[in-house]
This record gives C-alpha cells, structure tokens and sequence, in this order.
C-alpha cells in the first residue's frame, strides 16, 4: 500500500516500520473464552491463546471447529459467554458495540464469502471503511487515491466501477482485501481466504496475504483448512524487488499454527513441531512427503 | 412449558429491544439522510401503484354495496357519508398499511435477510457501522413519514372509486355526493385516519427489520424471514387497529 494515502489511524496502532524491533507486544489475547449459541455444546470451549505483533497464526481445523466463531469473537461481533478477549493489549469482553467501533478499525477482516455490499460498486465497497470509521480520518481529495491504491494492491484496479456481482469468486475475495486493508490496519483476519477456489486463484489469494504481510509488517490470523496455505505463508516472502514470492530460508517467517477440534485448541505451535505431532487428528490437516508417497 | 414460552417471550423482549435503539438512534448522530430518501422513494413513491389501485376499488365496492342497502331505505343520497367516514377511519389505514407491509415488509425483511446470511451485516459492523443506524432507523423514518401520505391518497382514490359507482349505479348526482362526503367527517375522524397509519408504519418497518436481522440458514431461511415478517406485520395492523379504535370511540365519547 502507498504510504502517501495512508489513512491516520489512533495512536494505539502500533508503528510498522518498528514492529520488528519493539518486544513482543499482545496484539490479540484470549482468556479461556467460551462461547455457545442458544444453550448447545460450547462453539468455543475455554479457548486461550496471545498473538504478538508481527506475528503469523494460521488456525487449522475441521469445519465446525470454531475457526470462524474464534475470529468474530476476535473482532467483537460474539461476545464471549465467558473468560476475557484483549485487543491491544485493552479487555474488549464487556465492550458495548459503539466502543467497539474504535478498535475495530484497527482491525481488516475478510469474510468467508467475502461479504462485499451488492449495492455498491467495487470503488465505494473499499471506500465504505474510510468513510464510515470515526477514528480514521481521511480528506475526502485523498479518498480516490486511497481507493485506488488498495485496488491496485490486489491488481483490480480496472474494476472501480463494477459491482460486486459482475465479478468471479476470486476477484471478489480480492476486492475483499482491498477493502480491509485500505485503512493499513496493524491486524487482520482472514476467515478461509481460499474456500471454494480453484488451485491458481487460492496461489494468488495466498500471495496477496504474504504481500500485505510483508509489505505492511501486519499482525495476521489465517483460518483454512488448507495445509498448503499455511506453508506458503511460514516458508514464502514477499520480495518487493522482484514482486514475487521469495522462499523465506533459515530466518523464517514468525508463523505459529493452531489446530482447531471442537472448540478447543488440539495443537498450538510451528511448522516443524505440527508436521512431528503424532495425533491423528492433527495429522489429517498435514501433508507429508512420506505419506503422500505412501 | 417453560420451555415453550420461552422462544416467544425472547422474541418479543428482542422485537422491542431493536425498536428502542431504532427510536433512540433518530436522535443520535450519524444521521444517513441520503438512505431515508432512498427508502422513501422506494417505500413512498414505489407504493403508490398498489395503493391507487386498492383504493379506487375498495371505496367503488363500499359504495356499490353500501348504495345497495341504502337503496332500500331511499336514502341512496347518503353514500358518500358512509364511503368516506369508513374509508378515512377504518378501511383507508388498514388497506394501505396491509398493502404496505404486503409490499415492503417483505422488501425489507428479505433485503436485510439476505445482508445477514451473506454476513454484510457483519461486515457492516466490523467497518464500523450501527446496522441499526444504517439499515432500520432509515427505513423506520421514511415508512412513518410515507404511510400517512399513502393513506391520504388512498382515502381520496377511495372516494373517487365510490363516487363514480353512486353515479354510473345510483345516479347519485356528483355534487350531493362530494357534499355529503365533506360534511360527514370531523376532526376527530382526520386525526384517527392520520394516527394510524403513522402507528402502523412502525409495525411495518420494525418487524420487517427484525425478522430480516435474524434470518439464518441461507436462501431458505430468507423466504421464511419474508413470509413471517408480512404475516406478522399484517397481524399487528389489524389488533393495533382494534385498540386504536377503541382508544378513538373513547376519545369521542368523552368529547360528546
């Protein structure tokens, strides 16, 4: 993203050019956090976990685990039934929704199916945060090239005036990222960025999270069930020079996994340590050399 | 048993639970002026078809019945008093407001029940939106402001339609029709034809609202948001109708 239109963002937000140098700071905590819907089996049982900034986490897990549940309770749209969630390093548990507003625009989330407004066109979807997020303040003869930008970002620039229902699956997912993302927020959710896409369109949703990631020094959380969308961002980064994705070698990429089942956290930890877990159920989510000539 | 009344009783306290924040956010910034006039195009204006048409034909039955009865006490001459004191107190609101809620109760419940299931209400949220704001307290405004209007538009068509059929049937002259039609009706009968509908377009907007919000289960659970909300939209015309008119008959009494 250009730096020339970056919107201002509260002070909270942490600076990214020094992010990598500053102590790990809590950019998302969990407490034990419960969640159920109309009194059945807890969605989310006693959940705990601490993202750092600059961090990568990419939650596996079979679907009704909790994945997307664990990122609306992130942003604040579930409120937990019990235990504490902390943004920031602040307790947002007990936030009412108007208070919520603030952080969340610290905060760029894509939607599983993307969730573009079908009203609007490509242009005022991506426009809707600057316009509509109080703490963030944008001239509106900066908004165009805001806009503009963060579409030229996922390279849909050319779709400013469409709708969204003009456009494929993967653009519109690519839209999706343009829009949380314009506000070059320190934080974001991605809930199954490559559901439902074929192989090259999922590669090229992939890249775009290890371009903003790299790009931005952003904090990320990556629901998927797709093993190979994980280790392309543990083992891949993005090199600006050349515009593509560069193998990340012995310095890494500071990719942390979590393994969904049932609500409840099975496996938390990096690649090397979730490819030598025996437990069978996390074992389906890996794909290994041995087995898969086996 | 508990368990039974338990999903109504939660129904109703959500039901009333959306209408307070829709109420308090007319006074609370931001206010989106442009989506009320959008609303009010599309509520307003879309409805003026629908409601030209019942009303023409509902005042032309009341007066074709109406004079037919009549008839036989020779007092043919009276039905304009009849067509408009029914139409500006009783039948103008419901009609009107029944067509409304037939029309944009599951507009506005399908509308919002297909933002919901494809998580544009999350979205809306998460980018730091009220939905409430946004989406109910627009289409709240634009209905109570529209729904008066519509109603006064259908009493009149009604009473054209009743007009034509005392003359083409009764040979009811135009000018006693029009005469006995104005005389008839008293402040109280304008205030009460102008109550309700303002009190319905509440039921009409809010339930149409409410039952979008919670829509799940995908296209599915969209149709079942649209059949409830204009079924129950429907219902609650009718029984705030009840009581509206008995609060109204109490009003007059004491006048008298």
């Amino acid at each position: 993203m250009a730096e020339s239109t970056a919107p201002n963002i509260p002070d909270s937000a942490p600076k990214k050019a020094d992010a990598k140098q500053d102590a790990p700071v809590s950019v998302l905590r969990f407490e034990g956090v419960t969640v159920s819907f109309d009194g059945d089996a807890p969605v989310l049982d006693k959940l705990s976990f601490n993202v750092h900034r600059g961090e990568t986490r990419v939650i596996l897990g079979a679907a009704g685990s909790g994945k997307t549940v664990l990122l609306k309770t992130a942003m604040g749209l579930i409120h937990p039934d019990s235990g504490r969630t902390f943004l920031f390093d602040e307790d947002v548990t007990d936030k009412a929704e108007v208070e919520l507003f603030d952080i969340r625009c610290k905060i760029g989330m894509l939607f599983q199916e993307s969730a573009l407004f079908d009203s609007m066109t490509v242009a005022q979807n991506v426009a809707y945060p600057l316009l509509n997020q109080k703490a963030i303040q944008v001239q509106r003869d900066q908004m165009e090239p805001a806009v503009r930008n963060s579409l030229r970002f996922v390279e849909l620039e050319q779709t400013m005036d469409k709708y969204p229902s003009e456009l494929s699956g993967g653009m519109r997912r690519r839209v999706a990222i343009a829009r949380a993302v314009v506000t070059n927020p320190p934080l974001l959710l991605y809930d199954s960025p490559t559901a439902g896409l074929d192989p090259i369109t999922a590669h090229t949703i992939m890249a775009l999270i290890v371009k903003e990631r790299d790009a931005n020094n952003t904090t990320g959380l990556v629901v998927t069930h797709r093993y190979q969308d994980g280790n392309l961002v543990a083992n891949f980064r993005y090199n600006p020079n050349s515009g593509r994705l560069d193998p990340a070698g012995a310095e890494g990429t500071n990719t942390i996994f979590m393994v969904m089942k049932e609500g409840r956290l099975v496996f938390e930890g990096n690649q090397t340590d979730l490819e030598a877990c025996k437990d069978s159920y996390v074992m389906k989510f890996v794909k290994r050399p041995e087995l898969e000539a086996a | 048993m508990l368990d039974t009344l338990k999903g109504p009783i939660q129904a109703v306290q959500d039901f009333y639970e959306l209408t307070g924040r829709a109420i308090r956010n007319v006074f609370r910034k931001p206010h989106y002026v442009d989506d009320i006039l959008l609303q009010m195009e599309s509520i307003g204006v879309g409805s003026i078809p629908i409601v030209l048409l019942t009303g023409f034909f509902s005042g032309a039955v009341m007066a074709m019945q109406m004079g037919r009865g009549l008839q036989d006490y020779g007092q043919t001459g009276r039905t304009g008093q009849f067509v408009s004191i029914i139409l500006v107190r009783e039948l103008g609101p419901v009609l009107t407001g029944v067509m409304v809620a037939g029309r944009n109760s599951s507009g506005i419940a399908s509308e919002l029940g297909s933002m919901k299931v494809t998580e544009q209400i999350d979205a809306m949220r998460a980018l730091g939106t009220d939905p409430i704001q946004k989406l109910v307290t627009p289409r709240m405004i634009a209905t109570a402001l529209m729904l008066p209007c519509l109603t006064i538009i259908d009493d009149f068509i009604g009473m054209i339609g009743g007009g034509i059929m005392a003359k083409v049937l009764f040979s009811v002259p135009t000018r006693q029709y029009w005469s006995t039609v104005w005389r008839a009706l008293v402040w109280n009968d304008v205030a009460q034809g102008l109550t309700k509908p303002f009190v319905y377009s509440f039921a009409v907007s809010l339930i149409g609202c409410y039952y979008g919000l919670r829509a799940s289960g995908g296209t599915q659970g969209v149709g079942r948001a649209t059949t409830q909300a204009v079924v129950w939209a429907s219902i609650a015309i009718f029984v705030l109708d009840f009581f509206m008119g008995r609060i109204f008959l109490g009003i007059s009494q004491i006048g008298t």
